[in-house]
């Protein structure tokens, strides 16, 4: 008779930074069902943002995730915006979509540490960190800070991007594209990793639908859908770009799309830095006197998939709703179709594929054993079992050779 | 104008359900319906019309509670509202989730912020208010003051 | 010497918890332990278990779902033990401290020995407020 475990990842473990408790089910080896509990990370803020003004909820929203920090104060930006019926000089979009981008490139490089050492490969997540490192200077030279940039207002954008830093952009960016090559070589031709990644948390093309998923979770199962393509803002119509896609719908697929990803992002900042060399410096800024009373929506594409906003507005210096959800929102929702089925090796990399943000979402995995309900192993037990499982395959693969 | 196809179509199939529909823009455009003609209305977008369900979003207004459902048509960058609005004393309305399982998260949130409940609903359980605040109270819902005199 | 210098003489172990916080400073705590900064050299390590930790790192504005699992992490913590609140968050609550959900800051929950303030604080800010508090 097989015995059902439960197996407790979370609510806080080092590598996990954001406590949400997952209960994962298990009959043996394999995963039945999965549930949540939240409320870990619940702010209120889109309460809190009904007593700021409309500019200090710039400050307020980019603080909902530090990873997507900059995708919250854009789709607010768009939301506003449209409500007044402006849009802000080309310079502030080719900054805005910059800014975007760079922070598309240090998420994904982010995302592939923690992948690398949810597998076992330590030396993925230290590299991969120590490659995002330049970004963030870039970040610090151009905004001030490595992270919560404060470069969206409405209108436009607090900074510029002047031309003596633009060489420096060149230069780092460069850089990143060698290291990204690197990285990409390293994950797409381990034997290793296809093994631990290709069929693995397969989402299908109709659950995609169904859950409403968005981002690379969804473009890795064929979903060919983005913002800045869908729903055109900033300065992604001015620039030449593709949606990545893959059929898969794997972690092996999500990954894949990621990592090709970040090429095209490096290539539409390029193609952003010359765009504002032909602008006129300093043209940042539309100005707006007051927030007439109306309804706006707006979208970016975040690192993890479509950001929305919807503000209403009454006349007055504040919002009077402010509806905020983040791709993570839908996207973690989709693991009761992943995750099932799945062994408890292959559990946390079919979690981490998703890229979930808790604090977006507001919202860390155990593990239950379906008929005794007995918590068996925790967190880090979990992702140890990953790792050797990693382990055992390499021994195998050097045994064949 | 390029989106008044679906404007035309959801005229003609849910005559008595569409109260008002309000275009912004080519990419922007509200339907106020009646909450009964909601699963219809929402189950043509989403298995008829190719529509995808962004998320809902609820406010609480001299009204009553008003809930937009924002639903996407990524190929032409369009944002269509369903617009309700729910009784304020008794605030409920059919729920989506078994249609498809896009709303179910929201529709969970919105009835612990809001108390709206959700008939039918597969799991209407607490999802972000265990251990943040009682039962029975909905933290998001606003007072009003209910004299004659004011505006409706 | 006395019994709590001896205690933090040599290479401190670390317990992170991550109160309802956006991550900022998780990611700046983890990116202590990653090569640019590479705390490791010095011996310190992030622990899973708060029973091997000898520091309590505490960021995030704290919930009301949260407080109850950060006493309970704290009465498990072997004693003695420091309790560093980081970020702008950990000290007072930052831009959160308004919300409808806020039961902090970390020092109305939890004794702390010292504060890290920044949203979020430079690597360089964390190292310097940790060393500046085990050689106090």
């Amino acid at each position: 008779m097989s015995r059902k475990t439960l197996i407790p990842i979370g609510p806080y473990h080092p590598l996990q930074e954001e406590p949400e408790l997952f209960k994962l089910y298990c009959d043996g080896e394999i995963v039945k069902d999965i549930q949540w509990v939240t409320g870990y990370n619940h702010r209120s803020i889109e309460k809190l943002s009904e007593s700021k003004t409309y500019e200090q909820v710039f400050f307020l929203v980019e603080r909902i995730c530090g990873i997507c920090s900059t995708s919250h104060p854009f789709a607010f930006a768009n939301a506003v915006e449209e409500i007044v019926g402006i849009e802000p000089t080309d310079r502030a979009k080719y900054i805005r979509s910059i800014i975007g981008e760079l922070e598309r490139i240090h998420s994904h490089l982010l995302w592939v540490g923690l992948a690398g050492h949810f597998l076992g490969y330590n030396t993925v997540f230290m590299w991969a960190w120590k490659y995002r490192e330049p970004v963030l200077d870039l970040f610090e030279m151009i905004t001030g800070n490595r992270n919560s940039y404060a470069m969206f207002r409405v209108g436009g954008v607090r900074r510029d991007i002047e031309s003596d830093k633009i060489a420096a952009v060149r230069k780092i960016l460069a850089d990143v594209k060698s290291k990204t090559d690197l990285l990409t070589g390293a994950v797409m031709d381990d034997p290793v990793i296809h093994a631990r990644l290709k069929g693995v948390g397969i989402l299908t093309k109709q659950d995609v639908i169904d859950y409403g998923a968005v981002g690379p979770t969804a473009r890795a199962s064929g979903v060919a859908i983005d913002v800045r393509k869908d729903d055109p803002y900033a300065a992604y119509p001015l620039v030449n770009w593709k949606v990545i896609t893959a059929q898969a719908g794997d972690v092996f697929a999500k990954a894949e799309v990621r990592l090709l990803e970040m090429y095209e992002s490096i290539s539409i900042i390029e193609q952003c830095l010359k765009g504002l060399e032909k602008e006129k410096e300093g043209d940042i800024m539309v100005k707006v006197n007051e927030i007439p009373e109306g309804i706006g929506h707006g979208r970016a594409e975040a690192p993890r998939g479509e950001v929305f906003h919807f503000v209403v507005s009454d006349g007055s210096n504040s919002p009077a709703r402010h509806k905020i959800r983040a791709p993570s929102y839908v996207n973690i929702a989709t693991f009761k179709k992943s995750c099932v089925g799945q062994t408890i090796a292959d559990a946390t990399i079919t979690l981490a594929g998703v890229d979930p943000c808790y604090c977006c979402t507001e919202r860390m995995a155990v593990v239950y054993d379906v008929r005794s309900g007995e918590k068996i192993m925790n967190a880090r037990e979990l992702i140890d079992r990953s790792i050797s499982r990693s382990h055992d395959l390499m021994e195998e693969l050097k045994k064949s050779k | 104008m390029g989106n008044d196809p679906i404007i035309v179509k959801l005229k003609d199939q849910f005559k008595t359900g569409i109260l008002e529909v309000t275009e912004k823009n080519q990419k922007r455009i509200i339907v106020t319906i009646n909450p009964d003609s909601l699963p219809n209305i929402a189950g043509y977008l989403y298995r008829d019309a190719g529509f995808r369900f962004i998320i809902a979003s609820a406010i609480h207004t001299k009204r009553g509670f008003e809930i937009h459902y924002h639903f996407s048509e990524d190929s032409a960058g369009l944002i269509l509202n369903l617009h309700v609005i729910l009784d304020r004393n008794n605030p409920e309305v059919e729920s989506l989730s078994n249609m498809f399982n896009a709303s179910n998260w929201i529709e969970r949130e919105m009835h612990e912020l809001f108390g709206i409940n959700f008939l039918n609903h597969p799991n209407q359980e607490k999802l972000i208010s265990e251990g943040n605040w009682a039962e029975g109270v909905y933290p998001y819902r606003k007072e009003f003051k209910s004299n004659s005199e004011e505006k409706e | 010497m006395g019994f709590k210098s001896y205690c933090f003489k040599k290479s401190l172990w670390v317990f992170h918890f991550g109160g309802a916080s956006c991550n900022n400073c998780d990611i700046e705590i983890l990116d202590c332990l990653t090569p640019r900064h590479d705390l490791e050299r010095f011996g310190i390590l992030l622990v899973g278990s708060i029973r091997h930790a000898d520091v309590l790192l505490v960021n995030g504005s704290i919930n009301h779902h949260d407080k109850e699992r950060l006493i309970e992490i704290y009465n498990q913590a072997p004693k003695p033990i420091l309790v560093v609140a980081i970020g702008a968050c950990g000290c007072t609550g930052g831009i959160f401290a308004d919300s409808l959900t806020f039961a902090g800051p970390v020092d109305k929950v939890i004794p702390v020995d010292a504060y890290i303030p920044g949203c979020p604080p430079k690597p360089e800010a964390i190292i310097a407020g940790i060393v500046k508090l085990v050689s106090k």
